[in-house]
């Protein structure tokens, strides 16, 4: 019953995905959409892609990692010298960004995955400085002055990877794989004594988080003209982590929300450069005072229409 | 009974932190289906050799094996694997997560689905999780706690947060249960449910329980054997009833209270 339940839910939002998708193509192709607003759109994509491969490392697998522009990078550095160098094409390109990304997560994510918390994040935000600087020397892929890159990301191509980044993580996620995730999460100790692998489980999750980082780095270099080392400093990763705690830790559709309400905001303060970054600054301040949770909490939109039954009532447990 | 061979044999085992020996030279032997409980003073190092046994340490000094398999070096979840589950003395449930999952998530080790099938949905994915569940549904049935299955662990009230840690040690299948001070902050009418319940719990499945425990009258009324710890060492061992009147235990534990 319940299954039969889910997949009508799932074909719903799959449909009504396609509405949406099928409109804005529409949009797209009629013109009435300005070059302005389908910018905004691929970066409200792209960013919904690196919120919810943040999410599946820091909201589910409770790894505080904050070197997510480092995949970016490689995603993108990889699918650039796909394209541009071995002129191969886009589709190829974006997955081998994303599986080059994703063995960059494996490489790191082995040795560093056994640190925790506070350790763990100076580790991983190490990680982000190194591939920075190694952009910035190699020579091959245009050291600091950058690399060009044609114009290939189009609305098709950023929809089609949100679609299957987000289904991927659902089902990773509402699975007993998610939930051994979800276990380390809450409590290391106990997980490891209810036979969890728990540094496996943590590398997987990194390395599916890295994967679509690296998709997205993909659709990131092929949407500007050029890539720059400096374009995935740690304040780019401090970018992707400030969506994952809006939304909400632990919530998926509270990451979505927040990158594409992040996107928004930034995008219409370029109006005022001057004091750009104070507003977006008390928007997240005000944002912690008045919803510390974040956005959703750790609830999912599909559970405020079920109705939940039984009662909630609050029962703090002293431990002995 | 003796002449059976030992579940758990710990032999010589002990650790050491810096100059510390937080624990030394205990040797301990479970033979299977017994009730033993574990004493001693406040720090003699009860929860460390808990700690010993699950692989949460390593040992310093000595073996310890399970049916003959050494233990040594392999990591916790390794160890649960091969049959050695655990409660812990401050309650460590996923609170996060819905009662019925933190017993799911003890099945886990056992679930045959790969990542790549729950990702892609194949039919051996839902069938491995409606496995899962229904085992979970049945398994909560027998402690009573199948009514609050989608509630959130941490919702629950104190004495079904213990009970519900136990069900979800139990459910990772061991052949030895540890508990760690299960009736730690209960009232009386609950340790006496704690009681029944670890009465049940032998009934039900077959297994060897090894009990840390403060509570003296539910130690002496459901061990068989006892063992006493001190200062990280073993003063004694035998029946509740040689152990009640063992003059190093009552010292150890006279000392503590005088002091």
């Amino acid at each position: 019953m319940t299954t039969i339940k889910r997949a009508k839910g799932f074909w719903l939002s799959i449909s009504l995905s396609l509405i949406f998708f099928a409109v804005v193509q529409v949009l797209i192709g009629g013109g009435s959409l300005n070059p302005f607003y389908q910018n905004t759109l691929m970066f409200i994509g792209i960013n919904i892609i690196l919120a919810a491969s943040l999410h599946l490392i820091i909201g589910i697998t409770g790894q505080f990692s904050i070197g997510h522009a480092g995949f970016l990078a490689v995603g993108a550095y990889a699918s650039a010298v796909m394209t541009m160098k071995l002129e191969m094409p886009f589709a190829l390109a974006l997955i081998v960004g994303g599986l080059v990304a994703a063995l960059a997560g494996l490489i790191i994510g082995i040795p560093s995955l056994r640190l925790k918390g506070d350790y763990l994040a100076i580790a991983t935000l190490g990680f982000g400085e190194i591939v920075r600087i190694l952009l910035l020397n190699i020579d091959y892929v245009g050291g600091a002055s950058g690399m060009q890159v044609s114009h290939l990301t189009t609305w098709p191509w950023v929809f089609a990877s949100i679609i299957v980044t987000l289904i991927v993580i659902r089902n990773f996620t509402s699975s007993t794989h998610g939930r051994a995730c979800i276990s380390i999460r809450e409590d290391e100790t106990a997980a490891d004594s209810m036979g969890i692998n728990t540094t496996y489980y943590k590398v997987v999750a990194f390395a599916i988080g890295a994967f679509f980082a690296g998709i997205a780095g993909g659709l990131y270099a092929h949407n500007f003209y050029i890539i720059q080392p400096s374009n995935f400093g740690f304040l780019k990763s401090f970018d992707i982590l400030i969506l994952v705690v809006l939304g909400g830790l632990g919530s998926l559709s509270g990451a979505v929300l927040a990158a594409i309400l992040l996107t928004v905001v930034t995008t219409f303060l370029q109006d005022y450069p001057e004091t750009r970054m104070i507003i977006y600054s008390l928007v997240l301040i005000v944002m912690m005072i008045y919803r510390p949770q974040g956005l959703m909490g750790t609830k999912e939109i599909t559970s405020m229409f079920k109705r939940k039954g039984g009662s909630s009532h609050e029962n703090k447990n002293t431990a002995a | 009974m003796k002449t059976k061979t030992p579940l758990l044999k710990v032999d010589s085992v002990g650790i050491q932190f810096g100059g510390l020996k937080a624990v030394s030279d205990v040797n301990v032997e479970l033979y299977p289906g017994e009730l033993v409980g574990l004493i001693g003073p406040n720090g003699a190092g009860k929860t460390t050799f808990f700690n010993l046994l699950t692989g949460v340490y390593v040992p310093t000094e000595g073996t310890i094996s399970l049916e003959g398999e050494d233990l040594k070096k392999k990591p916790p979840y390794k160890i649960t694997q091969k049959g050695i589950s655990r409660t812990f003395q401050n309650i460590r449930l996923f609170s996060e997560l819905s009662v019925i999952d933190n017993v799911k998530v003890a099945y886990h080790s056992l679930s045959k689905h790969s990542i790549l099938s729950s990702i892609f949905r194949m039919p051996i994915h839902f069938k491995g999780e409606k496995e899962m569940d229904d085992k979970a549904i049945e398994f909560l049935k027998i402690f009573n706690l199948d009514q609050y299955k989608d509630e959130k662990a941490k919702n629950l009230p104190y004495g079904k947060q213990r009970r519900l840690e136990i069900a979800r040690a139990l459910a990772a299948n061991p052949k030895l249960l540890l508990l760690d001070e299960p009736a730690a902050g209960m009232n009386p009418q609950e340790t006496h449910e704690l009681m029944n319940l670890i009465a049940l719990i032998r009934e039900k499945f077959d297994l060897t329980v090894l009990l840390i425990e403060h509570d003296m009258p539910l130690v002496m009324g459901v061990c068989e054997r006892i063992y006493v710890l001190d200062h990280g060492q073993l003063i004694a061992q035998g029946q509740p009833e040689e152990i009640r009147n063992n003059p190093k235990v009552i010292e150890a534990y006279l000392g503590e209270e005088v002091s």
